[in-house]
């Protein structure tokens, strides 16, 4: 009823598909040529207020997400449902054949066929599907009016591998479509020893609540001996009304996910400050202070009076500062520090100091609920890709028949719908073996 | 010895086996086929000791990492792959005359790994967007990918030339001649969709990575867009020839454009656009 409809026949034509994947792909040029999501000035500078004009009314600074490709993806959903619904019932109806029903004269028209007739009429049947067994068949037999049928096949479901491929695009959009909905992106500065509840939306940098805290302790860069950057760390805290829940250090290829939200590292900036470490040995007690250039910081629980009264760097970055400390009422201790090493002061040695340059430790922020689903359809695209290009299905007829009295006719056919030559050549060889099996029975 | 030392004789050898392959389709001499074979193999030999002592290179720079991290080193193992895949066409299908256009592609890439001025050989530690262990999942299925495209085109050009020829005894299978134009559309098909399977799990393996690493798998960024692209104009090769029975001189042709696209993908993107994936262009 549903195929006599134009609109069908339309959406489920293959042509439809090409041509919406021409399209796709044509047009998706225009996006790494047209810088995307910049300032609407940018564009009127770059290309002329015409220029500008006609790429807000396509979208073009947002092409990717704009009316048009959104709605050129959703064609190629419609297609790619469609065509598989339209197709799909003839396939299962030949995965579900019934074999044995073939007709003998359309079995002799087959492309791989080879026929014998033996010199008698008593033929053996379960010794000729014995071969067929050897050579990896489950041969099946039926009992025709003049003689037996064994039929065998392989792999049948490998002709869903295209539908498996089309099922696992349309779960990968549907993925996109819900981490684009019900998640959100966006990015946050934190300063070492600052925490942040509110990170910022890429789109329209909007705040958006995290419902917990999260904590920089500290950020560190390491450097190859020639300079490269070879790591970049934040230590995190996560914490709860408060509360620290979570502690965890974090490298560009290794985020923290915590509630669903995902931490990664992704910049950093360089302050003028200086954090300070001071740690009791005694007591294992240490706190971080945030001291500005040349200005004098107190802990007073522990009496002690520090500063940073130099520092030298190597480009922006800072690679050791003078720390000016004097604990109680001893003399104050005035020593460079290298970046990463610490100093003694206090009357027994018993505090450890250490100093580097402050930093904000940039953070992207993502929650994405489609991801798992993204994934699935990823694995199931090279799964249906995999059985759509390398597996096909075989099926093998061996027909025996009474001619008269003294003489019966053996056919041997095949046919598969991929890989022909493959087959072809599986087939030879059965067809050897069934001829010297016929050779020696004849006598 | 050294890595470069061996990757720069793999580009000499490279020539002459190309020669070589020539030379059976000129001097109609089937024999050299054998010896064109066997020093392809030798060249690719010295090709795989220069990649496995450049891997060990690093180590003992104390920046350990698998030769498969910029430009050069990306070309260079490009050019292993078209030899293995085009050795192993060999193989299969029996027929020699394909490396006197599919071993070009691999000297051509080792040339421009050797003399380009664009490119550094030099090795260097990994930058820490690059510490992962997707690195060689990503890198590995996407050039096995472009390289079975590489060979498709050559596929596709050999193709090409045979009908403009239009030697009637097309039938004739002879080891001197150009294969029929039947068998070389079949294996033009056979590569395509071999590259077609690697370049969905480059660009999944990259998804996933880049997931890992910024939070988002897919950005719009040109690399992964232009990817798409040519992901795009091969699947539409699949269905015209599943579907609508393309095959012989249209394929042909799209072999050749999809190839362009994977260059462009590959070089043209790193140094025409701006993008994320600037890693390559070094």
């Amino acid at each position: 009823m549903k195929k006599n409809n134009s609109i069908w026949t339309f959406f489920a034509s293959v042509r439809l598909a090409i041509f919406t994947l021409s399209f796709l792909a044509l047009s998706s040029i225009i996006g790494t040529i047209i810088p995307q999501g910049e300032s609407s000035t940018f564009y009127v500078q770059k290309f002329g207020p015409k220029m500008a004009q006609f790429f807000q009314v396509l979208d073009i600074p947002d092409m990717y997400y704009s009316w048009w490709f959104v709605g050129l993806l959703g064609i190629l959903s419609c297609n790619l449902i469609i065509c598989s619904l339209d197709r799909f019932p003839a396939v299962l109806k030949i995965i579900r054949a019934d074999n044995f029903s073939v007709p003998v004269n359309r079995l002799a028209k087959m492309r791989e066929r080879k026929s014998w007739s033996m010199l008698t009429s008593d033929f053996n049947g379960p010794g000729l599907s014995d071969i067929l067994k050897r050579n990896g068949w489950k041969p099946q037999s039926k009992k025709t009016d003049n003689g037996e049928l064994f039929f065998s096949q392989k792999g049948a479901w490998s002709r869903t591998g295209v539908y498996i491929v089309h099922t696992s695009i349309l779960i990968i959009l549907a993925g996109g479509i819900i981490g684009h909905f019900l998640g959100f992106k966006g990015s946050v500065m934190i300063p070492e020893t600052k925490s942040s509840s509110k990170i910022y939306s890429y789109d329209n940098s909007t705040p958006i609540d995290l419902g917990f805290e999260v904590r920089c302790d500290s950020f560190a860069i390491e450097y190859y001996d020639n300079g490269m950057p070879r790591d970049y760390r934040s230590s995190l805290t996560i914490l709860e009304n408060g509360k620290e829940v979570l502690q965890r250090d974090i490298e560009v290829n290794s985020p923290l996910t915590y509630k669903g939200i995902t931490f990664y590292q992704s910049s950093y900036e360089g302050y003028q400050d200086f954090v300070v470490t001071i740690k009791n040995s005694v007591t294992d007690k240490s706190k971080n202070f945030v001291a500005s250039f040349q200005k004098q910081k107190l802990w007073e629980e522990a009496g002690i009076r520090f500063g940073v009264i130099n520092a030298e760097g190597m480009g922006k970055r800072i690679v050791r500062s003078k720390l000016w400390v004097k604990v109680g009422d001893a003399p104050a201790v005035i020593e460079w520090v290298e970046d990463g090493k610490e100093i003694t002061a206090g009357s027994d040695n018993n505090y450890k100091i250490s100093v580097k340059q402050m930093y904000a430790t940039g953070l992207q922020v993502a929650r994405d609920p489609g991801v798992w689903l993204v994934y699935i359809g990823c694995g199931l695209m090279l799964l249906g890709l995999f059985i759509a290009f390398f597996m096909s299905h075989k099926r093998i007829w061996l027909s025996i028949q009474r001619d008269d009295d003294k003489t019966s006719s053996l056919l041997l056919s095949g046919s598969a719908n991929k890989n022909r030559t493959d087959f072809s050549r599986q087939f030879s060889l059965l067809a050897e073996q069934l001829s010297k099996k016929i050779g020696s029975t004849e006598l | 010895m050294d890595s470069s030392q061996l990757l720069g004789i793999t580009t000499f050898t490279y020539l002459f086996s190309t020669l070589l392959y020539v030379a059976i389709l000129v001097f109609k001499t089937a024999r050299l086929g054998r010896i064109a074979t066997g020093f392809t193999f030798i060249a690719w030999l010295i090709q795989t000791a220069g990649l496995i002592l450049r891997w060990r290179e690093s180590y003992q720079m104390g920046i350990g990492h698998a030769p498969l991290t910029n430009m050069y080193e990306s070309v260079v193992f490009f050019a292993w792959v078209i030899v293995i895949l085009y050795l192993l066409i060999e193989w299969k299908f029996k027929t020699k005359i394909i490396g006197a256009f599919a071993v070009p592609f691999a000297f051509l890439a080792m040339a421009y790994a050797s003399f380009s001025t664009d490119i550094s050989q030099t090795i260097n530690p990994l930058v820490p967007a690059l510490q992962s262990n997707w690195l060689i999942a990503h890198v590995v299925t996407c050039f096995v990918g472009y390289a079975a495209f590489a060979v498709a085109a050559a596929l596709g050009i050999m193709y090409l030339v045979k009908k403009m020829m239009k030697n009637g005894e097309d039938s004739s299978a002879r080891p001197t001649t150009l294969p029929p134009l039947a068998t070389i559309d079949d294996i033009i098909h056979k590569t395509m969709v071999f590259g077609f399977i690697w370049l969905t799990a480059g660009i999944i393996t990259g998804a996933v990575w880049a997931n890992s690493a910024w939070g988002t798998y897919w950005s719009w960024d040109p690399k992964e867009t232009w990817s798409l692209i040519t992901w795009f104009l091969y699947a539409i090769t699949l269905h015209a020839r599943y579907t609508r029975g393309w095959s012989g001189t249209k394929i042909a042709v799209l072999s050749i454009f999809g190839f362009m696209a994977v260059i462009f993908t590959y070089y043209g993107v790193n140094f025409l656009l701006a993008g994320l994936h600037s890693y390559g262009s070094s």
